[in-house]
């Protein structure tokens, strides 16, 4: 194993990270303070309880996951595209590290990114609403494998990327009418049969809503499923990634 | 002695079905300054990416320090640097941050006394906390050469190192390749200006269309193909070349004043005794008498013609 290319491959992305502070750190605080603002206090005041929590306290679990997907997907694809698209990927291919090395670096960054933001956000939220985390380690369970899953998953999207547009496309596209119709900001429970039976289509209802359940014991969707799910979406995501390296698919080729 | 790099019968069809390499073999011994010559599209940056690990070859072998370059792709990468064609950095970091991160890379502990020794012998170390955007282009080329060292490789690949640099930093960048040799690193590289190779090089690689068309010791190839011209300039201007003189396959030139005679320096007669004589019997006065021998940049333009 080689760990100073790890280390190296990690700390030169999280050294983008503090170059970036303002817009990496400050903006997610800000977007989260606002939904706060406006749904937590504007129009939350007028929705009742949801399943016995308060409203304001019901969207955290959805804020932190909305950003940590985004966050992840796009730091874990940019990560590796920049330096396709600058060109100085070869000096990574010419390295002795092995893909593993390679992905635990740049990996490894992404999702460390992502779960410091989504501690932040969740500081920011226990400033506007009462937090209490019912199962600690379940929440831990949900954070940090969706961080590395997804930030997988960016990387995944940082190869397949010919260019900006593709680049962004699942993240732009995707990635928000899934979190948003997923029961960020609502329980899927209040939509009709119809649309709610829709809705367990959609993945990220698994992990917005187990997530949900580390906080506050309420869910849509049975805890254990989206444990599942989470760690289906994990091995996915290592299987294509394998299938990648063993064919060098638009990185050596 | 085993050759430091081993390439055998190495071929590469991309995705698009373009056949960059067609079964080349070569090898490059250890301490030599190896210059491959080829014109745009040749195979010259293939080769050395398959070499590097950056391109997986489609057939054949390549060894580094009789290690496969794909099933022990550790041992030789660690022994390879490669400054690439293309200027590419990273823009936004300072010159220290992008050398450390590339020894790093390569495996090896954090050395700052080697790295701020590469940047002195570069001449960047006024230069160490500057963001890469801010250097000129040339520097930007040495970055990336201090880069490659930064690992203390064995082998260091040169992909067109001087093209679009000025002579003089063309002058500076020979003596670089130079005091490394002399440290023993083994140095190939890909030029365009055959001007290059003959003054660095000790053996010179042709490659044309994907094939390696000659690979020869520099002072050999250019004694092998080299013709030689004598060139007569004369006092009074001839017609034709008379018929005394027709074995010997001369050219008239300049309105008559001059005549060009081709012989081979590698022939065991060059026959140039018997033409002065010839030319003093058939009463043809001379003014001067020069002799040209043909440069690596004709004998390349012949290599490659002929293999078309």
């Amino acid at each position: 194993m080689n760990i100073e290319a790890i280390k190296s491959i990690y700390f030169f992305e999280m050294a983008r990270t503090r170059r970036t502070l303002l817009q990496s750190v400050v903006s997610p605080v800000i977007s989260t303070s606002l939904y706060f603002i406006v749904f937590g206090a504007a129009i939350g005041g007028r929705i009742q309880e949801i399943d016995g929590v308060s409203y304001g306290a019901f969207i955290t679990p959805g804020l932190m996951m909305l950003t940590l997907l985004t966050q992840c997907i796009g730091n874990g694809s940019f990560g590796i595209y920049f330096p396709k698209f600058t060109g100085t990927i070869y000096e990574v291919l010419s390295s002795p590290v092995s893909m593993v090395e390679i992905v635990l670096g740049y990996v490894g960054a992404a999702a460390t990114k992502g779960l410091m933001i989504g501690t932040i956000i969740l500081l920011t939220a226990s400033l506007f609403v009462d937090l209490t985390i019912a199962h600690p380690l379940v929440m831990v369970f949900f954070f940090v494998l969706t961080a590395i899953s997804f930030s997988l998953f960016g990387f995944i999207i940082g190869i397949w990327a010919k260019d900006f547009e593709q680049l962004n496309l699942i993240p732009m596209l995707v990635i928000p009418p899934l979190v948003f119709l997923g029961g960020s900001f609502y329980s899927v429970k209040m939509l009709p049969p119809f649309w709610e039976a829709v809705s367990h289509f959609n993945p990220v209802l698994y992990l917005i809503s187990g997530f949900r359940w580390s906080f506050f014991e309420v869910s849509d969707v049975n805890p254990v499923f989206s444990a599942v799910i989470i760690l289906v979406f994990l091995a996915i995501c290592m299987s294509v990634l394998a299938w990648i390296f063993r064919t060098g698919y638009r990185l050596r080729n | 002695m085993a050759p430091i790099v081993s390439v055998s019968n190495l071929s590469k069809t991309y995705a698009s079905g373009f056949k960059a390499l067609k079964g080349v073999s070569l090898d490059i011994e250890e301490g030599e300054i190896l210059a491959l010559l080829g014109p745009n599209g040749a195979g010259k940056t293939t080769l050395i990416s398959i070499i590097c690990g950056i391109v997986n070859p489609s057939g054949g072998t390549v060894t580094v320090g009789g290690h496969d370059v794909v099933r022990a792709f550790r041992e030789t990468r660690s022994m390879i640097g490669l400054v690439p064609q293309e200027l590419t950095t990273d823009a936004f970091e300072t010159v220290w941050n992008t050398v450390t991160f590339s020894r790093g890379l390569h495996g090896k502990k954090p050395n700052p006394d080697h790295i701020e020794k590469v940047l002195k012998d570069l001449s960047l170390w006024d230069k160490k906390d500057n963001m890469l955007r801010e250097l000129s282009g040339g520097m930007k080329r040495r970055v990336l050469i201090a880069k490659a060292l930064s690992h203390e490789p064995r082998v260091l690949f040169l992909d067109e190192p001087t093209a679009g640099v000025d002579v003089n930093l063309r002058k500076s960048m020979w003596d670089v390749v130079e005091r490394l040799r002399a440290s023993g690193v083994t140095i190939i590289l890909t030029t365009h200006y055959i001007e290059e190779a003959e003054e660095i090089a000790d053996r010179i690689g042709v490659i044309n269309g994907g094939e390696i068309l000659l690979v020869e010791d520099k002072a050999a190839l250019m004694s092998k193909l080299g013709r030689k011209q004598l060139r007569v300039d004369l006092t009074h201007p001839l017609e034709d070349v008379p018929d005394t003189l027709s074995s010997y396959n001369l050219t008239l030139e300049g309105d008559g004043h001059c005549l060009i005679y081709d012989y081979d320096t590698s022939a065991e007669r060059t026959g140039i005794t018997a033409l002065l004589a010839a030319l003093g019997e058939a009463g043809i006065r001379l003014k001067d008498i020069s002799t040209r021998q043909s440069s690596l940049e004709d004998i390349f333009v012949e290599i490659v013609g002929a293999g078309r």
